[in-house]
């Protein structure tokens, strides 16, 4: 009997709400599969499935916010085949009775794009929108709208979390002029409004001053010169149409990622000690439009060839922004890099994401003077930054590091 | 195309990349990088999604030509011509 529980999506995720099963009784999944859409604080996330088997029973409606480690679904082992490809599961974390809430901390979201009031406004339909147009609801409720012809949008949920059920689509089909017109009287709680900016804030922060409280940061910086990289960009794209063109992070993510690999000390995870990550699965740093920041992870980034990684940093970023990421993207990265360079910065000292133990951040790529075997010449630099935990490693390991992604760089048709 | 039509297409093609971008209020000479926030993830999708309406493709050492709104439509009504001949 497989237990499939609420992953932790991030070390800031204490709780989260599913949106939406994709999955029911019955069905066959394997390893990876799409089970659930989930509601955090800072995304939406598509939950994959740990093992292969047959779901057995959904335990949790949507629109309830369970805490991390909450068992959603019972999965029956599918015959001996499933069996065995099952053992990878990442950790289940249990939220710390210090941390335990039973309340969100702040009131929770409506659609991005729109800011929210931290509170319902009465005069408006309590509706809860969790991207473009997309309404909390349960699945019946979502049936009857759409065998009644209304509009999910405009229903006022009386569910947790402010969800919409069955009998609000009722309502709005025998009454409607009335639940339009129908306030949210004393049921704040039940009908609340979320704010993703305020609740993503609060994840951030939270995150942030663990961070700082506990991770002991030394910071090291360093110039690298891009001349070679840009020009075999330039040479590479000038021969591709636009969709396959290659972007200097490319480069930049690619050898951070191969000198993660070889600088052991930089890429893992801290917990209690010290565990150095087997693979690189590179966090990058996605600012939101409206504000915030996420960082999913590119797996096995030193694996991938350049056209792969630009591929998978190019989807990555649409689907961050359009709150598609997945579980297995928000779980476990192993080292992060931001990239600050096209907001025009020089450099960026980042704040490590617990439990990983380092953040490399790049600046933005200027024409500088530069000296290069005793001439001086203006040249393409860039400002990278290294901030690491000194738990894991010393300025020493730190400093091989920078050095190898600037030696990486310098050879760019070899990355 | 002229580069009024340039102009609408433009509107179109950014409202998908960055939808709270009204480009009826903003004057000729706004930056898209700037002005508009976009990022060079943003503007390598910008391009691709005007090769992909249009048949325009622009090469990265033209970019700095498309750095604002007006340059934008300009370069894109002057290349539409060329293209069509």
């Amino acid at each position: 009997m497989g237990e499939f529980r609420l992953p932790s999506l991030g070390a800031d995720m204490e709780v989260g709400t599913i949106i939406e099963w994709r999955v029911r009784p019955g069905d066959r999944v394997h390893r990876g599969d799409i089970v659930a859409f989930v509601d955090t604080e800072k995304s939406d996330i598509e939950v994959e499935v740990f093992e292969d088997g047959i779901i057995e029973a959904l335990l949790i409606e949507p629109g309830i916010q369970v805490p991390v480690g909450t068992v959603l679904a019972r999965i029956a082992p599918a015959g001996e085949a499933g069996r065995s490809a099952a053992p990878a599961a990442p950790p289940v974390a249990t939220p710390a009775p210090t941390k335990r809430r039973t309340k969100r901390p702040t009131p929770k979201l409506l659609t991005p794009k729109r800011p929210a009031p931290n509170r319902p406004t009465p005069e408006r339909p309590a509706t809860i929108r969790a991207g473009d147009g997309f309404v909390r609801a349960s699945p019946l409720a979502r049936r009857r709208a759409a065998a009644a012809g209304v509009d999910l949008t405009d229903a006022r949920g009386s569910g947790p979390s402010g969800a919409v059920l069955a009998t609000d689509v009722e309502q709005m089909t025998t009454r409607p002029s009335e639940a339009r017109r129908s306030t949210t009287p004393a049921a704040p709680e039940r009908a609340s409004v979320v704010d993703r900016q305020g609740a993503m804030r609060h994840a951030i922060g939270a995150l942030m001053a663990r961070s700082k409280r506990e991770i002991p940061h030394y910071y090291l910086a360093t110039t690298i010169d891009l001349g070679p990289s840009m020009d075999w960009l330039a040479g590479t794209n000038v021969a591709r149409p636009p969709a396959a063109r290659l972007l200097p992070a490319a480069l930049l993510l690619k050898a951070t990622a191969i000198a993660s690999q070889r600088v052991p000390a930089m890429n893992g995870m801290f917990r209690d000690r010290f565990e150095p990550a087997s693979g690189v699965h590179l966090g990058v740093a996605i600012a939101l439009r409206g504000g915030g920041l996420i960082a999913p992870a590119i797996h096995d980034a030193d694996r991938l060839p350049l056209d792969e990684l630009m591929a998978a940093l190019r989807d990555l970023v649409q689907r961050a922004r359009a709150g598609a990421l997945r579980s297995s993207e928000m779980a476990d990265p192993t080292i992060t890099v931001t990239n600050l360079g096209d907001q025009g910065v020089d450099e960026v000292f980042g704040v490590i994401y617990p439990p990983q133990v380092s953040l490399v951040g790049f600046g933005k790529i200027a024409h500088r003077p530069w000296a290069v075997d005793g001439l001086l010449g203006v040249r393409p630099l860039v400002r990278a930054t290294l901030a690491a935990d000194h738990r894991a490693s010393d300025g020493h390991d730190g400093a091989r590091f920078l050095a190898a992604i600037d030696a990486l760089l310098q050879q760019p048709e070899a990355l | 195309m002229n580069t009024s039509d340039a102009r609408s297409l433009l509107a179109r093609l950014l409202h998908r990349i960055a939808p709270e971008i009204d480009l009826v209020t903003v004057d000729d000479d706004a930056l898209l990088r700037d002005d508009f926030d976009l990022d060079s993830m943003d503007f390598l999708n910008l391009v691709t999604a005007l090769h992909d309406e249009t048949g325009i493709e622009v090469p990265e050492r033209d970019y700095p030509q498309l750095a604002t709104v007006g340059g934008f439509s300009a370069y894109v009504a002057s290349a539409s011509a060329s293209h069509s001949r």
